[in-house]
């Protein structure tokens, strides 16, 4: 039997042990969620803006498309990239399985459809008030999604944000196509549940812990950016 | 027009950013990657002998540990160069079907029976299996199996089968099937008061054994043999043969198999090597 107190004790104790393989496998998590949501905003944010921005004959299905993507599970996702990435996959060439790149692929697949939903969704409701004026001055469509993005970059911000938590969070997607190597695809999330499943419950906890804490100071770090480019912006 | 061309410029800056984010990572040494079970990697076999090999031949070695049927499936994609397993059955059909070049023995442990201290079936000290496992069906005390066609799987359902019990009957009921990994297993078995059939080196080296003790061990029936195999190069081209064969070699040379049998958790053994000298 175990007290949650103890264990809670116990696994604060292994966040003071830190050590240089642990620093290895937080660094890995940062670099795949990070790249995976800028790639996720590269092409999510300018996918959504013309939904949000444009009528168009199959508008509305785009838009429940990438609203139903939302709830992609990333098993499925993971699944997905294996089959498309595995030896005997169509690209199975690239070599690309068991490497960080597939966890970037997959998370990015993971993340697009939510950068975009999203941004449509900012996008429209900017765009209601930019319409007349737009239309007035002969705005070229390219001008437009610069202008709405530009204009809407700090809820924007909150977009990317929600991105950057699904990916950091899920386990599912990497675990496939990332194989959980030791030393070489090992996350944060493919180590808690390897550990949880050798029953070392403590180191669990502790990993856990460490990247809520990530998670939490990269949003603060986002919102202090936020804060002061506002009041940069109306000084 | 223009729309299309943002969103497709967009999509290729977005594939050439991923591929040259990945590359970082590409390292100058050689490495194999090996398919292998769950029960290898966390008892810590592996990271005992891997760097033993490492350093005898720079050769790095990764694992993918899932299970059994996982573990074939992708080496039948040609996702690995080595198949380290334990199931010999599907190992030979594997070799048969031309996944495989050949198949060799490496080590043995054993299967054990493991339930809560209070033994509510009364099965503690039996080395009759198939018994043992009629006296749990008998009294209908609940049973976590993995149901994750592993070749512990396969083994618990072969001893089912030759104690004559019908566990899909009792799917759901006594008889719970976790479809997970032997430690995760563990934990949801060891959480619900059931008994579980694990090996013994997972079983020794779990953190989180609650009051649970080995009920059933000794029978000759839960051995547990472990295989090696070469992914057929000829099948799947990039196979690292060589690598991959040196690895298989080392395993079964005096060297490795020393290692294999110096492997000790709390003092204990955990693999027993019997590679055919």
């Amino acid at each position: 039997m175990f007290s949650f107190g103890d264990m809670m004790a116990e696994a604060l104790g292994l966040i003071l042990a830190w050590d240089r393989e642990l620093s290895a496998i937080v660094v890995l998590s940062l670099r795949v969620t990070l790249s995976a949501v800028a790639l996720a905003c590269l092409i999510g944010l300018p996918l959504g803006a013309l939904i949000g921005a444009f009528r168009f004959p199959g508008r509305g299905a785009a838009s429940v498309a990438l609203n139903a993507l939302m709830g992609l599970p990333p098993v499925v996702v993971g699944l997905f990239v294996y089959l498309m990435l595995s030896a005997s996959g169509p690209l199975g060439v690239l070599q690309l399985l068991y490497t960080p790149t597939a966890m970037i692929i997959a998370q990015t697949i993971l993340v697009t459809p939510i950068i975009a939903a999203l941004t449509k969704q900012v996008v429209e409701d900017l765009h209601g008030e930019y319409a007349e004026q737009f239309a007035s001055f002969g705005v070229s469509a390219r001008a437009r999604v610069v202008a709405l993005l530009w204009d809407a970059r700090y809820s924007l911000l909150t977009v990317a944000l929600a991105g950057f938590g699904r990916a950091v969070a899920e386990v599912g997607a990497v675990l496939i196509v990332g194989g959980n190597i030791n030393h070489v695809t090992r996350v944060m999330t493919t180590t808690i549940a390897l550990e949880t499943s050798k029953g070392n419950l403590q180191l669990a906890l502790a990993l856990g812990v460490i990247l809520l804490g990530l998670a939490v100071v990269v949003n603060a770090g986002v919102m202090a950016l936020r804060a002061s480019a506002v009041r940069a912006a109306y000084a | 027009m223009r729309r299309r061309h943002m969103l497709s410029l967009s999509l290729s800056l977005a594939l050439g950013t991923a591929l040259a984010l990945g590359a970082g990572t590409a390292k100058a040494q050689e490495f194999i990657l090996v398919q292998s079970t769950t029960s290898t990697q966390n008892s810590g076999l592996f990271d005992h002998i891997l760097p033993l090999f490492q350093a005898e031949t720079g050769i790095e070695v990764r694992v993918v540990a899932v299970g059994t049927g996982q573990a074939i499936k992708n080496a039948e994609n040609g996702d690995g160069d080595v198949l380290f397993v334990h199931a010999k059955a599907a190992e030979e059909k594997f070799v048969a079907e031309g996944h495989g070049v050949s198949r060799a023995d490496v080590m043995y442990n054993d299967f054990v029976i493991v339930g809560p201290a209070n033994d509510p079936a009364g099965v503690a000290g039996m080395n009759d299996v198939t018994a043992a496992l009629a006296k749990l069906a008998g009294a209908e005390a609940p049973f976590a199996s993995r149901g994750d066609d592993s070749g512990t799987h396969k083994a618990e359902l072969r001893l089912w089968k030759a104690a004559g019990i019908d566990v899909q009957a009792a799917s759901g009921g006594w008889y719970r099937e976790t479809g997970s990994g032997m430690g995760a297993t563990l934990n949801t078995g060891t959480g619900m008061g059931a008994y579980i059939l694990t090996d013994r080196a997972t079983w020794i080296a779990f953190g989180n054994k609650g009051d649970y003790q080995i009920a059933v061990e000794g029978d000759e029936r839960l051995f547990n043999q472990y295989g090696i195999i070469l992914v057929n190069p000829e099948r799947h081209p990039h196979v690292k043969a060589e690598a991959g064969q040196a690895f298989i070699d080392w395993v079964l040379s005096g060297d490795g198999q020393a290692a294999i049998a110096g492997y000790l958790v709390d003092g204990q053994q955990l693999f027993f090597p019997n590679a055919e000298g």
